[in-house]
């Protein structure tokens, strides 16, 4: 099967404009993942499954990940006077970087047998533009995963045909796979709180109490 | 004179005619019109040319033919099935969110409890996703131990799959007793082996928590020996048996096409005629040294997802003989590998295998912490659940319960 970094050449070949971003992977690097903007989501998909040399038909995990916000250290090759002389230096520059929510898909072919393929989807906050494209109309098998995902993680599908809360209950508001979700405060008296029991019942009667 | 002519009246038309009177009467054909077919009540207003009305039902989360708490809303006219949502849920404690804030070890006791049938194929995947994601070597015997206590995982849920489908059937308890009498011989090796029957916690990142006790090989043979008598023995039991036929075949058909684009995995996925069998495609462990078959079925119904089982636990024997015979010695884990305060390299990594009910994957993102950023599980018993509404849909409702029997499903799984 094509790398990562071809299968990228050949997507950009085939839809001119394309927003594609490889995205490196230091474990498997063969397993580096391609990173789509929304509007190209759809089309960037249709073509994964339909280009004859990677028939990429069967959506094996679709999943979502959490990144906060963040400061970003990176390596930085500049050019400067030291001493006189101009010299190439390496200066580690300190990035803020706000969070997003990304939504991961694992692609294989059952009629080649090769894969994985990873396709990302990012949205641009965690707050309030948390749209992505659902890949649904392509794969079939992400209906029943787009919907534990934005149940868990709170992303909104546009186009799914029926995104509903799927494990938690449709009056549930909160989304609890986000890293910065804070449990209800569902403390039960307990005749001996200890260790971490001991910190809800402090946490639950702030003036004394029970505890 | 008068006890006659009450016998008379008593008997009405019966004993008149040319019928002889020591006849008994259920020899004679009903003088009764046959009853008049089912009247469905009509619309209240406004909806001519439109008779009866649709009922919605909903089945579960408590009902004896769903598998544990699992409910489906079904919409129903008369007995055909229009609409069936699946609604799951109830057994859902966020598993993955466990796996996150514990260290990459604390996990693996929790994969048990995934699909509590198959713990061991469960520690196999999260160990498999582990390894790759740390570059983690596992030795030969370590190989061997996880290809037995796999198959012999798969023989084990298989039987009792059958058994929980025939139960839905209405074969009660006869299967499912012989497949918990086998169940029980393995379940026993498991006991001797891991300490635990169902809950084995068994495998290590980069091998297994401890060696054979002694005779285990041996008795292990002897369990393996005896299974294919048992299969001759169920085999003919079910597998032409008039009732089974009637209520399965042609029932629940996937199409092989459906069944790719959704995601469908396992033997389900062969049952409709799709070689795909991870063992054989990504060749993970020592599966490319053994010699054995992926079946695959003709028409994609209950009746071919039956048989698939039956006969995946035939091939799985041929696995248990080869691996038995060709156990090597040696260590079943590194001495030096890190258990506690495993910390692997920043990535991500995605590792999955064949386990008894489909594709089982582990996700894993590492930030180079002692805990997973990212910790995700592909259940393959959920996402084969997509389909359920494409199989039941123009079937009768008492067909769709044996349609989910055939999904075979685990809640613990499905919900997480």
């Amino acid at each position: 099967m094509d790398s990562p970094e071809q299968i990228k050449a050949r997507v950009e070949a085939a839809l001119p404009g394309v927003q594609l971003e490889l995205r490196l992977n230091p474990a498997v690097p063969a397993e580096s993942s391609l990173v789509v903007g929304p509007a190209y989501a759809v089309a960037v998909a249709r073509f994964l499954r339909d280009d004859p040399a990677l028939r990429l038909d069967y959506c094996s995990n679709v999943t979502g990940v959490d990144w906060l916000d963040a400061t970003v250290k990176e390596k930085v090759k500049t050019r400067r006077r030291v001493a006189g002389e101009e010299q190439e230096v390496e200066e580690t520059i300190e990035r803020k970087r706000p969070g997003y929510l990304e939504v991961v898909y694992h692609l294989y072919s059952v009629a080649l047998r090769h894969g994985p393929v990873v396709l990302r989807q990012r949205t641009r906050n965690r707050f309030e533009s948390v749209q992505v494209a659902s890949l649904t109309p392509v794969w079939r098998s992400c209906e029943f995963q787009e919907r534990e995902v934005f149940d868990l993680f709170g992303v909104v599908f546009h186009g799914h045909p029926d995104l509903r809360r799927i494990l938690m209950w449709d009056q549930f508001q909160d989304f609890p796979m986000r890293k910065d979700y804070v449990e209800p405060d569902d403390y039960e008296y307990e005749p001996t709180p200890h260790d971490k029991i001991l910190d809800k019942a402090r946490r639950h009667y702030p003036t004394g109490g029970a505890a | 004179m008068k006890r006659e002519a009450d016998e008379q009246e008593l008997m009405g038309a019966l004993s008149t005619g040319d019928v002889s009177p020591d006849q008994p009467p259920w020899h004679i054909a009903s003088p009764q019109p046959l009853p008049a077919p089912y009247e469905l009540k009509p619309m209240p207003s406004g909806t001519a040319g439109l008779e009866g009305e649709v009922i919605e039902v909903s089945i579960g989360p408590h009902h004896p033919s769903t598998h544990g708490v699992f409910r489906m809303d079904v919409v129903l006219d008369g007995e055909r099935v229009l609409r069936l949502k699946p609604v799951f849920g109830y057994l859902h404690r966020n598993h993955e969110k466990l796996g996150e804030q514990g260290t990459y070890l604390s996990a693996m006791p929790f994969t048990d409890r995934l699909d509590y049938f198959c713990s061991l194929t469960n520690n196999w995947a999260y160990a498999l996703a582990v390894e790759k994601l740390a570059g983690l070597k596992v030795p030969e015997r370590a190989q061997y131990l996880r290809v037995i206590t796999a198959e012999l995982t798969r023989v084990l849920n298989h039987a009792c799959m059958i058994g929980f489908l025939l139960q839905e059937l209405g074969a009660m308890g006869t299967p499912l007793m012989y497949a918990f009498r086998e169940r029980e011989k393995i379940l026993d090796l498991f006991e001797a082996l891991t300490g635990s029957r169902m809950m084995c916690n068994y495998l290590r990142f980069g091998g297994c928590r401890c060696d054979l006790p002694p005779g285990w090989a041996e008795q292990c043979a002897r369990v393996v020996a005896g299974l294919p008598r048992f299969f001759d023995e169920f085999e003919r039991l079910l597998a032409t048996n008039e009732i089974i036929m009637a209520r399965t075949q042609g029932i629940g058909v996937l199409p092989a096409d459906l069944a790719i684009s959704a995601g469908v995995s396992g033997p389900g996925l062969r049952a409709s005629g799709v070689n795909y069998d991870v063992r054989k495609v990504d060749g993970y462990g020592i599966y490319p040294r053994f010699e054995f078959g992926v079946p695959l079925g003709g028409h994609g119904d209950v009746y071919d997802r039956y048989m698939m089982r039956m006969l995946e636990m035939r091939e799985s024997v041929k696995i248990l003989q080869q691996a038995l015979r060709d156990l090597p010695t040696g260590p079943v884990i590194d001495p030096k590998a890190r258990l506690r305060n495993f910390r692997p390299p920043g990535g991500e990594a995605y590792g999955r295998l064949e386990a008894p009910k489909g594709e089982l994957g582990f996700y894993l993102i590492s930030d180079g912490g002692p805990n997973p950023y990212r910790y995700r599980i592909r259940p393959p018993s959920f996402i084969n659940l997509t389909v359920l509404e494409d199989l039941c849909v123009g079937h009768t409702l008492m067909d769709a319960v044996v349609i989910l029997g055939s999904v075979d499903i685990v809640m613990g799984e499905v919900d997480r």
